[in-house]
């Protein structure tokens, strides 16, 4: 089976729901799909906003490819990746990843391991608008190490 | 030419076009107009982009090409 990912930003709000549903029609091999969605949080108060700037053509291509890289490690039948750009509201969807695979750990380990990804090294440029003004946001230690996990 | 991230704010926008024959005269020519600006380029973790691709080194360039300078990334 020749697995593609898709990688689709996106400057509007998506619903995950709906994603899901169509991610798993139309399978007859895949026994397992797993998915994550990342919210933005209100951090009581402190962010009332998240922008997020893409490099279309760039940012897509490079999710791309380590989408294809999980597809290879963890023998996946599919990946689809959806990610915010642009303002964010507090509640709103900033990232949606489904993975389908034959058997559940594939799909759980591939999940986890694209968020550690996106999370850490995906090119994004974030700023948090807040109560005192914008602030630029850089990966967190713990981001870094989470993603050091799967380097071998 | 694409400035990104925090680079669009020092830059005063983040699209333009400037004509230069290579990246040495197009970061020269930035560096002229905006010496603050022309630092910020070359600081650390900044890497730059040829049409979409990262690029380290020299490069020439023509007439349509787009350069992009992409300050440390942060992550989604």
């Amino acid at each position: 089976m020749i697995a593609t990912p898709t990688i689709t930003l996106a400057d509007q709000p998506f619903e995950p729901g709906l994603l899901v549903t169509a991610f798993c029609t139309d399978r007859q091999e895949t026994g397992a799909i797993a998915t994550f969605v990342g919210l933005a949080r209100a951090e009581r108060g402190a962010a009332a906003a998240l922008e997020l700037e893409a490099y279309p053509g760039f940012t897509d291509a490079a999710i791309g490819e380590i989408a294809q890289a999980a597809i290879d490690r963890f023998n996946l039948h599919d990946v689809h990746i959806v990610h915010r750009t642009g303002r964010i509201a507090p509640g709103e969807a900033i990232v949606f990843v489904a993975t389908a695979a034959g058997h559940r750990r594939a799909a759980f380990e591939a999940c986890d391991f694209l968020m550690d990804y996106l999370k850490s090294r995906a090119p994004f440029w974030k700023k948090e608008h807040g109560p005192d003004g914008v602030r630029w946001i850089e990966p967190t230690d713990r981001d870094r190490t989470d993603a050091e996990r799967w380097d071998r | 030419m694409v400035l990104f991230g925090r680079l669009a704010g020092q830059g005063g926008g983040r699209d333009r076009v400037v004509e230069a024959g290579d990246l040495a005269s197009l970061r020269a020519t930035l560096s002229a107009a905006d010496p603050e600006l022309g630092e910020a380029l070359s600081g650390p973790g900044v890497q730059v982009a040829v049409d979409k691709a990262i690029v380290r080194g020299e490069r020439v360039l023509t007439a349509a090409t787009e350069v992009a300078f992409l300050p440390p990334m942060s992550g989604g």
